[in-house]
């Protein structure tokens, strides 16, 4: 009875190995295909239960905690809260187990989450000091004062739309704000129906609070198109008080297209300066103008400035803007078109933060600086690891048309109402009413206002638009207002 | 295997050289010290947990260690005095196997308190049980060994042994389920209060010593070939009974009670028995073909067993399915998140697969200790088994050897059927990894299994001129069989 009891031996033996090599297989060879499945909730689990890094700005006095973590006693281990939620949400997005990420959350979270290969020798050190691995700390450009006072404005009045503000010497993004906003709070909650229930109210919300109106959506600009079109004339040799047509009506294709006050600019039809006709706002003047400069001179002049640039990161992607319909992005159909683009109707559609960095380009000197929004990153101890490099994106225009469209602008200002004008700071604006829709004198159109202030010495730039709910509304009206305060609140006072 | 039977029985009677020797080793230091051993792994891996859970590190893991130690000294001490001469490492190994699943219950309680307390449930922890099955299961050995002085008396009762298996097998099939529910799909449960036991664990024994001494005493009339067909001697049909009556349990087993794992255990150990106690492998084809043509028939009789074999194909596809792969890949996360090296102990996430304290306990172990310890625990496994199966080629009787070899099949057969279900391997099927998987009843009858192996071991080794004279055996023609060939050459040469 040996024998067979020796092959039964051999026979389990085989079964050992049998479970060994399975194992072999299952644990070595695909082991990376099931720990990376995504129903595997093992790697999540173990991300969300790192300590996250911080999200965090320097107001005027102080650093401002964006995002932090707060320690807790379940599963996921760490809290990530946003302290002033809403406010700042455009800017930090949400980070929520059950929806992922949103916002600089997703765009930096290699840093955040400590993965990045900056961090590794601080993850090296954590690893034989056996600390748990932590995230590295992002500071922002953001200026709290200036992104609290933009939201504030905004929310009080009970706007939808942006308020985008940069540093134009540097390009660093001092505000970006979008209303209606949402509270990421509710979507980082540990409690997954809570989070579920935020999610689907903010989804099925109409007015889009979780839209980051800044870069995510487009406007047509209206007249602070006319930026673009002085830029290209003076560019082409013109001078801000070269005469230019004030009638009253043009013929455009099928259409006439008219001044506002539906009269004369500046009340004469013998011509005025185009530093009037800016500071007016004259539809007419500025139509033919782009009519005379050609489709060319003012794709051009529209790259320059950063219109059409798909691959903008902020470091967020940003929309592209455009001149043209969206199929062919930089390209103006016909004359009729061109005369149209040229008061920023049609097909021009911009975002909050192409149209400032247009105001920021004229500010900076013609020079545009490339818009970012991390000044740097740090190790988990707060060292610094880097620090944001300014980029110029190259010369949108000479200095010499940067001044004269200054000049314009602070013309443009004067004439411009709205709350908010403070003694002894000269702004520089322009202000800008766009019509929507296939009808648009009876929709409400989007008001613009994009500035820069001081005038002679720009320390920030700001583009404001409102969605109006009120057909009769202007970008003077809604917009100057909360652009204004967005300056003077970046500018240090209140 | 195609040594003669003499020259096999070679080294077995070579382990037990020292026959003649009044003052052969006993081997209870080594027994000792390796269990020494296994309390410091089982107290070291204890400490992995607590650490790595955060708990406190206290003495308390000391005093547990002691106890261990001390729960299994009081079993070396038993065996010193009523099984002196059994072989040293079985002891050692099931006190390992059973510490580690302790520690591993310990943790998965931990982590199932975690998520009771988040649902606001109440707690209800396993291991305080498993630690009182532990030590009634120990006095049940201690019982078995005292009881049953000579393996050989078992044979006296094996119709009631027999008897009594088929009544526990059947019980929970035919009681009312408010007595005896279908929990996990399978009706092999008995209910009474708050223990639930599964009288199919002792079954198994029971028919197993029944089916030994049957074999035992028919085993010539197996060996008698009947008719030849194509060169193959086929076994008379009057003497397929004991083979159908095996294919007709475990069928009646899946059948009734859905429960495929017990089904298959059944059938493998009695087919391997009766391959040994024939010595003729048409035995076992002739089953595997019954088995086969059984299976298929199963399967298109019965919608959970097409199930189960969809699970098993590609539990991925079938994860979303009510009753689907869930649990198996689930199963297949953790093991491969482990890899080869494992998470760490207390370190990893093995409450996300169901039934991680029971039948998927295997791939907690391979989340937390890698490959490397599911495969160490397989060769715990195979030495166990392997030590048995050497005193069953070393003990004189036949129907010692039977029992022995039956008994160490057994426990690699349910090691194979449990691992490699929980890997993939083959359909998984409902099953305990014995020791190792929380539930009483496996432990109780798991520990049945390992005194009854200590006793034939001890048999084994036991020098022939001891002081216990040989009781008048009950199967002289086995008997007679093996001393005649055998026993004057092979004491000889030593």
């Amino acid at each position: 009875m040996n024998t067979p009891l020796r092959r039964v031996g051999l026979a389990m033996l085989g079964m050992i190995i049998l479970l060994l090599a399975n194992a072999t297989y299952i644990q070595i060879i695909k082991a990376d295909d099931y720990r990376e499945d995504p129903r595997n909730q093992r790697v999540l689990l173990e991300e969300y239960s790192r300590q996250r890094g911080k999200i965090l700005a320097k107001g005027a006095n102080n650093q401002v905690m964006l995002a932090t973590v707060l320690p807790t006693n379940d599963r996921l281990r760490y809290l990530r809260q946003y302290t002033a939620g809403p406010t700042f949400a455009p800017v930090t997005g949400y980070y929520s187990v059950r929806y992922g990420a949103g916002g600089l959350e997703r765009a930096e979270d290699e840093i955040l989450n400590g993965s990045d290969d900056r961090l590794f020798v601080r993850r090296l050190s954590d690893l034989i000091t056996g600390r748990d691995p932590r995230g590295g700390n992002i500071e922002l450009t953001i200026n709290p004062d200036a992104q609290t006072a933009a939201y504030d404005a905004m929310a009080k009045a009970g706007f939808a739309g942006s308020v985008v503000a940069l540093n134009p010497k540097t390009g660093e993004i001092l505000a970006m704000v979008s209303t209606p906003s949402y509270d990421p709070n509710t979507l980082s909650a540990h409690d997954g129906i809570a989070q579920e229930k935020a999610w689907k109210e903010y989804n099925a919300d109409k007015r889009k609070p979780m839209l980051n109106r800044a870069i995510s959506e487009t406007y047509a600009p209206g007249s602070t198109f006319k930026l673009v079109v002085a830029a290209a004339a003076l560019e082409d040799g013109k001078s801000k008080d070269d005469q230019v047509t004030s009638t009253d009506r043009l013929q455009v294709g099928g259409s006439e297209l008219r001044n506002y006050n539906r009269g004369f600019c500046n009340g004469t039809p013998n011509g005025v300066s185009m530093l009037v006709a800016l500071s007016l706002s004259c539809n007419t003047a500025f139509a033919e103008l782009a009519g005379d400069l050609g489709p060319e001179k003012i794709a051009e002049q529209a790259a320059e400035f950063g219109i059409g640039e798909s691959d903008l990161v902020v470091p967020m992607k940003v929309e592209q803007s455009c001149i043209g319909p969206s199929a062919s992005c930089m390209t103006i159909a016909d004359k009729a078109a061109l005369m149209q683009s040229g008061i920023g109707q049609r097909d021009v559609r911009l975002t909050p933060l192409q149209n400032a960095q247009i105001v920021a380009t004229i500010a900076n000197g013609g020079e545009r600086m490339r818009p970012q929004l991390v000044k740097s990153i740090l190790a988990p101890d707060l060292s610094e690891i880097s620090r944001l490099d300014t980029d110029s994106l190259g010369r949108a225009m000479s200095r010499d048309a940067a001044g004269q469209l200054r000049d314009m602008m602070i013309a443009s200002e004067e004439k411009t109402g709205g709350d908010g004008k403070r003694d002894g700071l000269t702004i520089a604006s322009k202000t800008g009413t766009a019509e929507t829709g296939n009808d648009p004198k009876n929709t409400p159109p989007f008001a613009w206002y994009v500035a820069f202030a001081p005038a002679d010495d720009p320390k920030v730039a700001v583009a404001v638009v409102v969605e109006s709910q009120d057909v009769a509304a202007t970008g003077g009206k809604l917009s100057a207002a909360i652009g204004r305060a967005t300056m003077i609140a970046a500018l240090g006072g209140g | 295997m195609s040594t003669p039977v003499q020259g096999a029985v070679g080294p077995a009677t070579g382990q037990s050289s020292a026959n003649t020797d009044p003052a052969a080793p006993t081997r209870r230091g080594t027994e000792l010290l390796l269990l020494g051993f296994a309390a410091f792994v089982v107290s070291a891996a204890l400490m992995l947990v607590e650490a790595n859970q955060e708990q406190q590190l206290t003495l308390r893991i000391f005093w547990y260690g002691l106890a261990f130690l001390g729960l299994f000294a009081v079993a070396h001490v038993a065996v010193r005095k009523f099984a002196p001469y059994a072989d040293p490492l079985i002891l050692p190994c099931v006190a390992l196997l059973n510490g580690l699943g302790l520690v591993m219950i310990y943790r998965i309680d931990l982590a199932m308190t975690e998520k009771a307390l988040r649902a606001g449930r109440e707690i209800n922890n396993d291991v305080p049980k498993q630690i009182l099955w532990t030590t009634v299961a120990l006095a049940l050995f201690l019982a078995v060994l005292i009881v049953i002085k000579d393996h050989r008396t078992l044979t006296k009762y094996s119709y009631t042994f027999g008897l009594v298996g088929l009544f526990l097998l059947a019980l929970p099939a035919v009681l009312p389920s408010f007595i005896a529910p279908t929990i996990n799909g399978a009706k092999i449960w008995l209910k009474v209060g708050p223990f639930s036991l599964q009288p199919g664990e002792f079954a198994k024994i029971l028919l197993l010593v029944f089916f030994a001494a049957f074999l035992v005493s028919k085993r010539d009339l197996f060996m008698a070939a009947g008719r030849r067909v194509l060169g193959v001697d086929l076994p008379r049909a009057r003497d397929l009974g004991p083979v159908v009556f095996a294919w007709a349990v475990s069928l009646g087993v899946l059948v009734f009670q859905k429960d495929l794992g017990t089904s298959l255990l059944f059938f493998g150990t009695i087919l391997v028995m009766l391959y040994v106690a024939t010595e003729r492998a048409v035995w076992v084809v002739l089953g595997l073909s019954l088995f086969v043509g059984g299976a298929i028939i199963a399967y298109n009789l019965f919608t959970h067993v097409q199930q189960r074999v969809a699970n098993w194909v590609d539990p991925l596809a079938t994860y979303a399915d009510a009753g689907g792969g869930y649990q198996i890949a689930q199963a297949l996360f953790g093991l491969g998140t482990g890899g080869i090296g494992g998470t760490g102990l207390g370190a990893g996430r093995p409450e996300l697969v169901p039934l991680a304290n029971t039948d998927f306990i295997a791939a907690a172990i391979g989340e937390e200790l890698g490959f490397i310890g599911l495969a160490a625990l397989l060769l715990v496994y195979t030495v166990l088994a392997l030590r048995g199966m050497r005193s069953a080629l070393a003990v004189r009787d036949t129907f010692g050897k039977l029992l022995g070899g039956g008994l160490s099949f057994l426990l690699i057969m349910q090691v194979f059927v449990v691992v490699g279900g929980v890997t993939k391997l083959i359909p998984m099927t409902g099953i305990t990894a014995p020791f190792l998987s929380y539930g009483g009843s496996s432990l109780l009858a798991n520990y049945v299994l390992i005194a009854l192996l200590l006793r034939i071991s001890d048999a084994a080794r036991r020098p022939q001129t001891g002081a216990r004279p040989r009781p008048v055996p009950q199967a002289p023609i086995a008997e007679a069989h093996t001393v005649m060939v055998q026993r004057p050459q092979a004491e000889r040469p030593e």
